[in-house]
């Protein structure tokens, strides 16, 4: 790396649960205007990861510093004013079932009360058309939608107060191949046109290789290998290659049955 | 040898754990009461609570309060006149619907009603992540979730309190005139004459009191629940039975302060 300042930079940073160590020193720098994909299996911490980052896990030990700004020594006016520039998209949507898809959309610019409650509905069209979705999907109740129409919606709530920085949780989860496809399309124009620096944890190794630009193995509570998203598959660590390539046979099974 | 001390650490460790949630309960409480104060206010979901709380509740505390009165009247008539005393009848009634029966009973079938939904709404929100997403978007939890129903629910009660009394003397009155063979102004009149504002407040108190236990059962425990559905149910299971349990604790307090010299 130059020197320049990483948008995101996360040092030594642990987090247990009871007895269960989930992260254990993590390290990474996410540099800005670039797309950086976590992957590793499922209960590795990932989500714990992000959820820290987020402010919503604290965590016991490490630094997290968005633009050089350390977020855990932050009062809690000025954490509220940083994560405020961060955008999430959550595993299963996370809409709220309460309110239409319109006031899903521009909850944060009514939040941040950039926008009157007269104009949020006129802009939430906008930005639903952004994620490929018809203005008038904003009158439905989110539980109309399909799976993958409440990953769109999701990632446009994410989008809607054009945050510097976006996070996707899984953002293929549970979505079929196409559809993967196109919110995987979605989230690499939606970063590009707003010129954010994204996290994207997943492990669907496609979805890994359209999103990332860098990419990242989190294993065992750190990372243990980065480097170029296209070298994902071609990495030289023996872990990331049989998680990449999803064989039987290797350290991570040999982990499992000791 | 060790038993004894075994004995020592269970029930110390038990007492821990009562302080802790006792704890944690009055914080969360002086944590939703200090958002009700501080700007920014969402009207809207007051007004949502006090629907969901106020207005939806009124067929069933009336319903209530309606039969609870009549049933009083005529259990009461049969006591008394073995003393000789039918003609305080209305006293009797009026008194115990306006200081005891309307309150708690309202109180009772609202947190049957809407302490449930309240765990069940919040308790579903936390286990899908809607509560974090809320916290991504700029917006306190405890300010957007807790704090209107907090203020519904101290507002709401009262209010369905004033139809409940009202509702329960008239059930008391309708049993006594158009069964017991009482005259209908005698009997108004004896109960206007010894009813006092006292306890027309002191059960407006006590159901201001029993909204917000409500509302705090049912917030507290949503916003808490963990591990997905069978979570959500124990939550909506836990906040009933703990609102329903501090009415009635609460009510005996009350009673003592408003009451006893």
């Amino acid at each position: 790396m130059s020197g320049a300042v990483p948008k995101i930079r996360v040092r030594g940073l642990k987090k247990a649960f009871g007895d269960k160590i989930v992260l254990d020193g993590v390290d990474l720098d996410v540099m800005p205007g670039t797309s950086m994909v976590v992957i590793g299996g499922s209960g590795t911490g990932k989500s714990v990861l992000l959820k820290c980052i987020l402010g919503l896990i604290e965590p016991d030990e490490g630094s997290i510093e968005i633009d050089g700004a350390d977020l855990l020594h932050m009062d809690g006016k000025a954490q509220t004013a940083a994560r405020a520039r961060i955008g999430m998209l959550f595993q299963n949507g996370a809409l709220f079932d309460s309110i239409p898809v319109w006031e899903n959309v521009s909850f944060a610019l009514l939040a941040q009360r950039r926008v009157a409650r007269a104009g949020a509905r006129e802009k939430a069209g906008e930005v639903l058309g952004q994620v490929g979705l018809s203005p008038s999907v904003g009158d439905l109740s989110p539980s109309e939608l399909s799976g993958g129409m409440q990953k769109r919606v999701g990632l446009a709530r994410a989008i809607a107060a054009q945050p510097e920085i976006l996070f996707f949780d899984e953002p293929t989860t549970g979505l079929d191949p196409i559809m993967g496809a196109v919110i995987d399309g979605l989230i690499v124009d939606c970063v590009k046109k707003l010129g954010s620096t994204a996290v994207a944890i997943t492990h669907d190794m496609a979805s890994a290789s359209r999103i990332g630009d860098r990419a990242a193995m989190l294993h065992r509570g750190k990372i243990i290998w980065s480097g170029p998203a296209d070298k994902l598959l071609d990495s030289g660590n023996d872990v990331v290659d049989q998680f990449t390539h999803g064989r039987r046979e290797g350290p991570i099974q040999m982990e499992l049955r000791r | 040898m060790t038993a004894p001390l075994d004995w020592l650490a269970a029930l110390g460790a038990g007492a821990i754990r009562v302080c802790r949630i006792v704890g944690s309960i009055v914080l969360f409480a002086l944590s939703g009461l200090s958002h009700i104060v501080r700007p920014p206010f969402y009207g809207r979901l007051f007004g949502r609570a006090m629907m969901e709380i106020g207005y939806y509740s009124l067929p069933v505390v009336a319903l209530t309060a309606l039969f609870t009165g009549m049933v009083l009247a005529l259990q009461s008539s049969t006591g008394l006149s073995r003393f000789s005393a039918e003609t305080a009848m209305p006293t009797l009634v009026v008194l115990s619907i306006t200081r005891e029966l309307g309150p708690v009973l309202a109180g009772l079938m609202v947190a049957g009603r809407v302490g449930a939904a309240m765990a069940a709404e919040i308790g579903t929100m936390r286990v899908t992540d809607q509560i974090d997403a809320l916290t991504t978007l700029s917006t306190a939890p405890m300010k957007y979730l807790v704090a209107p129903r907090l203020l519904a629910g101290i507002v709401a009660l009262p209010l369905l309190v004033v139809v409940a009394d009202i509702l329960g003397v008239f059930g008391g009155f309708f049993v006594a005139t158009a069964k017991l063979g009482f005259n209908p102004s005698t009997y108004i009149a004896t109960t206007l004459s010894n009813m006092q504002t006292q306890d027309v407040v002191s059960g407006l108190v006590k159901a201001g009191v029993f909204g917000f236990l409500i509302a705090l059962m049912g917030c507290y425990h949503g916003y808490n629940s963990r591990g997905g559905a069978q979570g959500v149910g124990a939550a909506t299971t836990l906040a009933v039975v703990s609102a329903s349990v501090l009415i009635l604790a609460f009510d005996y307090f009350l009673s003592e302060l408003f009451f006893v010299r």
